[in-house]
């Protein structure tokens, strides 16, 4: 396995693919179906590949795993690439939901197919880079580079209100990357490198210094969870971006900001990081209670499951703050939980909106008379997204708050109430949509889901369930990795608390 | 063989629930009965080995479910004897209603879902009962919840029932809330959440305090009161028990099954799983005696108006529960769950006989709409006067060993809860009776009251709907004589063994030996006085009723509207909720954070540049002004600053 650069095929094979499909000519629909199923061979190779790094992956490390090094800009930054317990889980998931996505578009998509697929591509090979990425410069590369696709996505394949959405979504992540290229700079001329395992492994930032980088990178990664109150993009986002579009919003993209915290506020800038605390708690449990209330009002589908989103980022954050092992292995397993389970919510929202066009709650009611194997499989999403044990969903919140717990029982116990709110909005949508009677005469001949759609949910539920009942597989690749990072913060804390006595 | 027992009832509901279509429903319904029969025979084996034998095999180890840290959690069972008593009892009442639903869900299209739900909610129930550690319990306590959940909102196109269904789920996560608080705290203090390692080190905590929330409190206390937390929702007790009587929108052998003998008494087994935490928590215990005492009352005051029969035998339901938390909370374990052991015969008893009644009468539930039923259904009413002796504790049936037994325990434990404790249960005594008897008179005696239309179609239920009423039958009449001596009585020690704590529990019991003569007399008194007056007032003068409710009327209405509870709650939370996630969205979101955000900004923009815009006239002359305007401005600093250096 050694000779092969496994990591670096898995994350360029989608460019691969994209200029297959480039390459094919026309736009008739033979030309279209082709560049379907480019995408879907390329997206479904890439996910079998990507499994190698799972498999071949050495839970008892906790460094860097898979890496490729090679010379790039001047010597001083490189093309860097590793994966090790944090982000490798990001890149599987990120490959596993690309061809539910491409299976998604399959006849959504009618117009310019071919741009489609490309944009999709592209964006699978920047997120996967942002995962992989060991470098700085390549890192503030890939992350900023993929917003340009799904502003695309969003601003071309997007919904009537498409461009005020992509606008919004600019403004705010636009805000952000500015202020973390700066700290990126900063940081550079501090410590002379912009190699990250460097940076790592002597992360001495001077204690004003690592606030102002702190806040920096705060600003980019608080939009991109999204925390309160940045929040406000997210729900526009989703309503306008087609259900694929939302799919990988919800799945991997808000996944970016997590890994951001992960990767470089906690290790680099572990003083910051204390001093700003509860600041992050106070904004996740804000997130949890106000975006929970939030969402029991709202009258469209897709702006309830994004604002039920904010309210499980707020328990990642939480999570990830509390520098606890349930802690921090709680929030990532909610980000993966919920990379599957709010795509599957997305993709449940699809197959009705495709047959349907309307997002409008009241428009829907008594589907399970013409729908079972879609009452079915989003009564099990929804159940997941309420936190039932038995889902994957239950796993992180549960590890998440019982982190809080030891470190700040206020934030536990007012971050649990959000358990009592998401069973209040989610059964409340699922009555509304699913119970009743079929009383609307344009639903009486709705169809239930067809193979392909029972394709794409089938893994979905599996691992839904399997998650839930036997996390071991995700907690352990996780476990050393966090181990390792708690392990480093509380190191660094003590030495700076040690200073001040002296 | 324990395996078997709690996951075979899955395999029924995967199979019917996956396959029920491709093999119809007679095939679901025969293979989830089937395995439930088969788990409910190997349940008694267990109680004959674990219970009477004595031959408890610990612990047993079925699959890792977390590891995060210090926080180790498995799947696994732990095989005690009151887990044996909970097999039987769960399995026993699951296998009868299964049979009994053949019969009675005979005329719905939707078969196979139903069983797979019945089947699935049995797993969930085993599961909490097998339950080794907190998080497993928890597991199978939401798992019955859902499958709650599902049952009640089973018939899906009433609005009553989606209401009910959700109400239940959501009051339960209000429980469930503190119970999972609770968990928190047990790892925080334990550092782990398994049962053997709480109990280890209970001793070693108690009377300790820590800092919870912004507050110094005592451990244990605490820990337990969020823990009963979650019990009181999930056996609808006072302030929490607003879901129960909804829960009657769903079809009668689901009230039997979840309402009232199974997932209901979840709460009951719970403080008697945790019991050695419990009795080194006196104020727990205290709140538990109380909350119990309350709700034995308060329930039985409703249950006295209610005219639906489905909701009298609910809010008696809810009532019991009552009594067996005042028997856990007097430290009487043993009492509280033989009372869950013989309520489990008789409550399913009564409200599979309604259902027989309801079947019989087309789905009519309203009591003032019956009458005479007696001589149409005579076996179903045989079987309801059976319930109904058991129920109000009849001299030699199974509610005169278990409820006297709590009455009892509490006036035994001589303190001033003990003594609120006894004169509730001992007034609930009366109410019990007077509304249990006032259930049969209006149902089976005086006037028919229904249309000549219904009462043609009366008829006696099939057999699959009799048998298992006949085995329930027995068990309300000799379960408490058979099983006396091992619950509460002399073998006790033998029974038991260690599973529940023994805090007082044998002082309880000595103390009840040595009662003054009228204490024990006091529950069958009242049981025959309630009885009288039902008698008085349905059948001797019927137009007593009316006239006492017209003659007080705010108590009336306060009773029938069972204490406003519901509008209470509507008014403190549910409309503020919505009413602040309104607001929220429109003005916390539109209007502050995107008005003065990107919105806000945006709008700054367009205004900038649309001045900007305004410059560009198009005009040499005004480019021209603003050039020697800029001239001007630029030698002036220039000479004012610039030169200064």
């Amino acid at each position: 396995m050694s000779g092969m650069p496994i990591l670096s095929i898995v994350t360029w094979l989608p460019v691969l693919g994209a200029l297959f499909v480039l390459s094919i000519r026309g736009d008739s629909e033979f030309a279209a179906q082709n560049a379907r199923r480019v995408a879907l061979w390329t997206t479904t190779i890439t996910f079998a590949l990507s499994l190698l790094l799972w498999t071949e992956f050495d839970t008892s490390s906790a460094g860097f795993q898979f890496v490729e090094r090679v010379e790039w800009l001047g010597g001083s930054i490189s093309y860097h690439m590793g994966v090790d317990g944090i982000s490798m889980l990001f890149i599987v998931l990120t490959t596993f939901l690309m061809p539910a996505c491409i299976l998604a578009s399959w006849t959504t998509i009618q117009d310019r197919v071919k741009e489609y697929m490309i944009a999709f591509l592209l964006l699978e090979t920047l997120m996967i880079g942002v995962f992989g990425a060991l470098d700085l410069v390549l890192f503030y590369l890939f992350f900023e580079g993929g917003l340009i696709p799904m502003f695309l996505i969003i601003g071309i394949w997007g919904g009537g209100n498409r461009v005020y959405a992509s606008f919004k979504f600019f403004l705010y992540t636009l805000l952000g990357s500015v202020l973390m290229l700066l700290a990126i700079m900063a940081m550079y001329w501090q410590a002379g490198t912009t190699d990250i395992v460097e940076l790592l492994d002597k992360s001495d930032f001077p204690a004003a210094m690592q606030t102002w980088l702190w806040l920096a990178f705060f600003a980019s990664f608080a939009v991109k969870m999204p925390m309160w109150p940045v929040h406000t993009w997210l729900p526009d986002a989703h309503v306008e971006a087609p259900t694929a579009g939302s799919v990988i919003l919800a799945g991997i993209l808000l996944k970016m900001g997590g890994y951001g915290f992960l990767r470089f506020s906690l290790p680099m800038f572990p003083l910051a990081s204390d001093m700003f605390t509860p600041l992050i708690y106070g904004l996740s449990v804000i997130a949890i209670i106000y975006t929970s209330l939030v969402a029991l009002m709202q009258e469209d589908v897709k702006k309830l499951i994004a604002y039920s989103s904010v309210a499980h980022m707020g328990f990642v954050t939480m999570g990830i703050f509390t520098v606890t092992m349930q802690g921090v292995q709680g929030g990532i397993f909610v980000m993966l939980s919920h990379g599957i389970v709010s795509a599957a919510l997305f993709l449940c929202v699809g197959v009705v909106y495709d047959r349907m066009h309307t997002r409008e709650i009241a428009a829907y009611g008594g589907l399970v008379h013409r729908m079972p194997i879609f009452a079915f499989t989003f009564m099990i999403f929804t159940m997941a997204n309420v936190g039932l044990p038995g889902t994957s969903g239950f796993v992180g919140e549960f590890l998440t708050l019982i982190g809080a717990f030891q470190v700040n029982g206020w934030v536990a116990f007012l971050a649990t109430t959000g358990v009592i709110l998401s069973a209040g909005y989610a059964l409340w949508l699922y009555r509304k949509m699913v119970f009743g009677a079929l009383e609307k005469e344009d639903l009486k001949l709705i169809k239930d889901m067809n193979w392909r759609e029972i394709a794409i949910f089938a893994p979905l539920i599996v691992l839904t369930i399997l998650f839930g009942i036997y996390p071991v597989p995700i907690l352990d690749v996780t476990a050393a990795s966090v181990d390792n990072l708690i392990d480093n913060y509380q190191a660094a804390i003590e030495a700076a608390q040690s200073v001040l006595v002296e | 063989m324990y395996s078997a027992i709690v996951f075979l009832p899955l395999f029924g509901a995967l199979i019917a629930g996956f396959l029920g279509r491709a093999i119809g429903a007679r095939a679901s319904e025969l293979v989830t009965c089937g395995l439930l029969t088969i788990s409910a025979i190997l349940s008694w084996v267990a109680f004959y080995q674990v219970g009477l034998g004595g031959d408890a095999p610990g612990d047993i180890h079925v699959l890792t479910w977390l590891n995060s840290g210090m926080l180790q959690i498995d799947w696994a069972f732990k095989i005690d004897t009151l887990t044996v008593v909970m097999l039987v009892v769960v399995n026993t009442v699951s296998c009868l209603v299964h049979w009994y639903s053949i019969g009675y869900m005979s005329h719905d299209p939707h078969r196979p879902r139903f069983f797979a739900y019945l089947s699935f909610f049995t797993f969930a129930m085993l599961m909490l009962v097998t339950a080794n550690n907190l998080l497993q319990m928890f597991f199978g306590w939401e798992g019955v919840g859902l499958a709650s959940y599902l049952l009640i909102g089973f018939w899906y196109t009433r609005p009553a029932a989606n209401a009910a269904a959700i109400k239940a789920f959501i009051v339960n996560r209000i429980g469930d809330f503190g119970f999972a608080i609770g968990i928190f705290a047990v790892f925080m203090i334990f550092g782990s959440i398994d049962l053997e390692t709480i109990f280890a080190n209970t001793e070693e905590v108690a009377g300790q305090t820590f800092m919870f929330l912004s507050w110094e409190v005592d451990i244990l206390t605490t820990i337990c009161l969020l823990l009963f937390m979650g019990a009181m929702g999930k056996s609808a007790q006072f302030l929490l028990h607003t879901w129960l009587p909804d829960a009657m929108e769903g079809p009668t052998p689901v009230s039997a099954l979840i309402h009232a003998a199974t997932m209901v008494t979840a709460g009951v087994f719970m403080v008697a799983r945790l019991s050695p935490v419990f009795e080194q928590a006196p104020i727990a215990m205290d709140v538990v005696a109380i909350v119990g005492a309350t709700t034995a009352f308060f329930a039985a005051t409703v249950g006295l108006v209610q005219n639906d029969i489905k909701r009298v035998i609910a809010y008696s339901t809810c009532s019991q529960l009552g009594y067996m938390f005042v028997a856990l909370g007097m430290g009487a374990f043993g009492a509280g769950i033989f009372h869950l052991f013989t309520h489990a015969f008789f409550k399913a008893l009564l409200f599979l006989g309604s259902g027989s009644v309801i079947h019989a009468m087309s789905d009519e539930q309203d009591m003032r709409h019956m009458g005479g039923l007696r001589k149409l259904i005579p076996v179903t009413y045989l079987m309801m006067v059976i319930g109904t002796l058991a129920l109000t504790g009849f001299p030699f049936t199974a509610g005169y060993f278990s409820k006297d037994a709590i009455i009892e325990s509490a006036f035994a434990g001589n303190s001033g809860v003990g003594t609120y404790a006894f004169y509730m249960t001992v007034i609930a005594a009366l109410f019990t009776s007077f509304y249990s008897w006032r259930l049969i008179f209006m149902t089976f005696h005086g006037r028919p009251r229904a249309e000549a239309e219904t009462l043609s179609h009366v008829h006696e239920s099939p057999l699959t709907m009799l048998v298992p009423l006949f085995i329930l039958a027995g068990g309300a009449l000799f379960a408490g004589y058979i099983f006396y001596n091992q619950f509460i009585g002399a073998g006790i020690e033998d029974f038991w063994r260690g599973s529940l704590a023994d805090f007082g529990g044998e002082f309880i019991l000595e103390k009840m030996h040595g009662l003054p003569a009228w204490v024990p007399w006091m529950p069958t008194v009242m049981m025959a006085a309630g009885a009288f007056l039902a008698w008085l007032f349905y059948i001797r003068n019927p137009s007593i009723p009316a006239a006492l409710a017209a003659q007080h009327q705010p108590l009336y209405q306060f009773l029938l509207n069972k204490w406003y509870f519901d509008e209470l709650y509507d008014f403190l939370f549910v409309r503020p909720a919505k009413r602040l996630g309104y607001f929220l969205w429109k003005r916390g979101d539109g209007w502050v954070i995107d008005g003065f955000g990107p919105d806000g900004i945006s709008a700054r923009v367009l205004d900038v540049t649309r001045n900007v815009v305004r410059l560009q006239s198009g005009f040499l002359y005004h480019y021209a002004f603003a050039m020697m305007i800029g001239v001007a401005a630029l030698i002036t600093w220039y000479m004012f600053w610039g030169s200064a250096h």
